[in-house]
């Protein structure tokens, strides 16, 4: 693992997509076994370029997103490197039976890409705004769950993923631009946190983030450096398999923890922080994220407000969790 | 209205079409972006069924023995935030809250939030099932009422649909009608050519046992309005209609694209409010 943090809040000219769809040209070039299974959203991420360049392996399933998930599984059993393609909310709850059994279960690793996490489904609404997704996928025995940041981290990711073999994976995808936190070339291993930003001993509290929280996070710990208060940031985005060591190893060098996250904390990276930190290391932990509500619609800039995933409200919790040490 | 000659009752069943139209324009023309195709396509359908057909009470939009309505294609939204509106529901302005924060009025149709919206859509094919078990429900308690289910020719991709239409034929359910929006396009292009439907939908419906009538422009208020009746008369059975319609219709900078989702330029939206006016107009002029 190698990387080069930018973090200045920019957004990337590059949508996450067209890191997800590049990845994919160079590993259909250089793999026939790879292929990838989409559910009428072709438009929306842009996966018509793999079926221009390669159309028998980039294969549009319609709107039937349980079909698609075992159509994935099938092909995985013929030696396909497969990915499945719907909104979050679809590849995870509407297909969430097939990708257990036919896939999961039976040991037919197929890769399922899930666009638009939590509040990124902005003016799909209520109906599409998956706050429960990576914690559907994190309760499959074995499976791996991502919550990447920005184009260069889907890019590396993709590739990852695809040389996965006989478990399932899950990752969010944001679809439009977000803001860029890594530098190209970066690089990432499955199941490592990467630790942002981090002044030894000075740091009075973790903030452990993923998805669109990284750059919060990164925002947040400004602002409490121009106050005084110094603290660690870790870019989790593997929910699953959890980076258990630098868990303990942040809670043991910083006394208290701060989680932020697009989805449901109750059942997501919060739940799951805390479950590791509850075994091995009891430490006072608060949570930024969605506190078990159901989605609305609107402007992402309106329903991150809404829902508390700023800044300023990991800033207010630092405070707080410093407090209970 | 019922007493009303024919001719006159299409005349004004077009009126109301050209006005929900307009409506639905304006509505996602107030936010700028939105899902225009499919809820273009069934305009006229909806004008005949809150124009004529259905029994519904604007102040009481619970009222139990109302007919129901369910857009299961969810995204069509704006086209009954408009409908309802010009029913009597609530006052036009509120729709133009469309997506804009702590709206009752969101991209899809959600039955906690807007008056007279009977069910929750949004993630496609669930509303068949909702639908059929509405009317499950209302012939147990022995209504004489029916439900109305709008599906899209790319949401029939989803088993769902099929489950549920196995399940209404299984059960009688001649309350239940259902409408397939037959525009010819889903999001990522033609249905023929993302996902085809063999020997065509009416046929499968047709096989799971349904009653079905084909309406060659299902953007005509009068080839609905009989297709309905005709439908209202069979027993034992549940009816579908296939509305061939086109996707987009009577927004100048959708139709001919037929696209799915689509956020013009302020230019292109006064154009084509002003073509659904001017069409309104000339509706209203022909009687
Ligand atoms: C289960 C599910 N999968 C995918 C989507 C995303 N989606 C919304 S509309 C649409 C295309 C619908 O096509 P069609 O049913 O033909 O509707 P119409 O052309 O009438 O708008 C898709 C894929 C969804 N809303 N629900």
């Amino acid at each position: 693992m190698s990387f080069t943090l930018i973090g200045k809040h920019e957004k990337d000219k590059r949508n996450c997509r067209d890191g997800y769809v590049q990845a994919m040209l160079e590993l259909m070039e250089a793999d026939k076994s790879v292929v990838h299974v989409d559910c009428d959203l072709m438009n929306c991420i842009n996966t018509g370029k793999l079926k221009a360049a390669f159309p028998d392996r980039a294969i549009n399933a319609g709107i039937a997103e349980a079909n698609a998930m075992g159509v994935a599984a099938g092909l995985t059993a013929t030696g396909k490197k497969t990915w499945m393609h719907s909104f979050g909310c679809f590849s995870s709850r509407r297909a969430f039976d097939q990708a257990f059994m036919s896939a999961a279960y039976a040991k037919l690793g197929v890769k399922i890409l899930g666009s638009d996490p939590g509040v990124c489904a902005a003016y799909n609404g209520g109906t599409h705004m998956p706050f429960e997704d990576c914690a559907l996928y994190m309760s499959v025995p074995d499976a791996i769950v991502i919550d990447p940041v920005d184009y260069v981290q889907v890019y590396a990711l993709t590739k990852k993923l695809t040389a996965v073999e006989g478990r399932i994976s899950y990752m969010r995808m944001i679809r439009k631009g977000f803001t860029t936190v890594y530098a190209d070339g970066s690089d990432f291993e499955i199941g490592k946190g990467v630790t942002l930003k981090e002044n030894g001993d000075k740091d009075q509290a973790t903030i452990i983030a993923s998805g669109i929280m990284v750059d919060e996070s990164l925002k947040a710990y400004e602002k409490l450096a121009e106050e005084g208060i110094s603290v660690r940031v870790i870019d989790m985005f593997t929910w699953k398999p959890i980076d258990e060591d630098l868990i303990v190893k942040s809670a043991k060098e910083t006394g208290a923890i701060v989680t932020a996250e697009n989805h449901n904390c109750t059942v997501g990276l919060g739940a799951a922080v805390a479950r590791v930190l509850a075994e091995k290391c009891p430490t006072p932990v608060e949570m930024v994220g969605v506190h078990d509500q159901f989605g609305q619609v609107g402007a992402q800039s309106f329903l991150q407000e809404a829902y508390k995933l700023t800044a300023d409200e990991i800033i207010a919790k630092v405070k707080k969790v410093v407090g209970r040490k | 209205m019922y007493s009303m000659q024919k001719a006159e009752k299409m005349q004004a069943l077009r009126e109301f079409a050209a006005e929900i139209r307009v409506e639905t324009l304006k509505t996602i023309g107030s936010l700028g972006f939105g899902h225009v195709g499919g809820s273009m396509s069934i305009v006229e359908a909806m004008a005949v069924l809150y124009g004529d057909v259905m029994k519904v009470d604007p102040k009481n939009p619970r009222w139990e023995d109302r007919d129901w309505c369910v857009l299961s294609k969810g995204h069509a939204g704006p086209c009954a935030y408009a409908t309802l509106a010009l029913k009597g529901f609530y006052p036009l302005e509120e729709t133009r809250t469309l997506n804009k924060p702590s709206t009752n009025f969101p991209s899809h149709t959600d039955r906690t939030k807007t008056p007279g919206v009977d069910l929750t859509t949004g993630s496609l094919g669930q509303g068949m099932s909702t639908a059929t078990g509405a009317a499950l429900g209302n012939k147990i308690d022995g209504r004489d009422n029916h439900v109305y289910v709008f599906v899209g020719d790319g949401e029939c991709d989803e088993g769902q649909v099929w489950e549920a239409a196995q399940f209404a034929a299984h059960y009688k359910l001649d309350n239940l009608t259902c409408f397939v929006d037959n525009n010819k396009n889903q999001l990522d292009g033609k249905v023929d050519e993302i996902m085809s439907h063999g020997k065509g939908i009416g046929a499968k419906f047709d096989a799971f046992g349904w009653n079905v009538i084909d309406v060659a422009d299902g953007n005509d208020v009068e080839q609905i309005y009989d297709a309905v009746q005709q439908a209202l008369t069979v027993k034992g059975v549940p009816t579908c209609i296939v509305l061939n319609t086109v996707k987009g219709k009577g927004a100048t900078f959708a139709e001919p694209s037929g696209a799915h989702s689509s956020q013009p330029s302020p230019e292109q939206w006064e154009e084509a409010i002003a073509a659904a006016e001017a069409e309104l107009a000339a509706v209203k002029a022909a009687k």
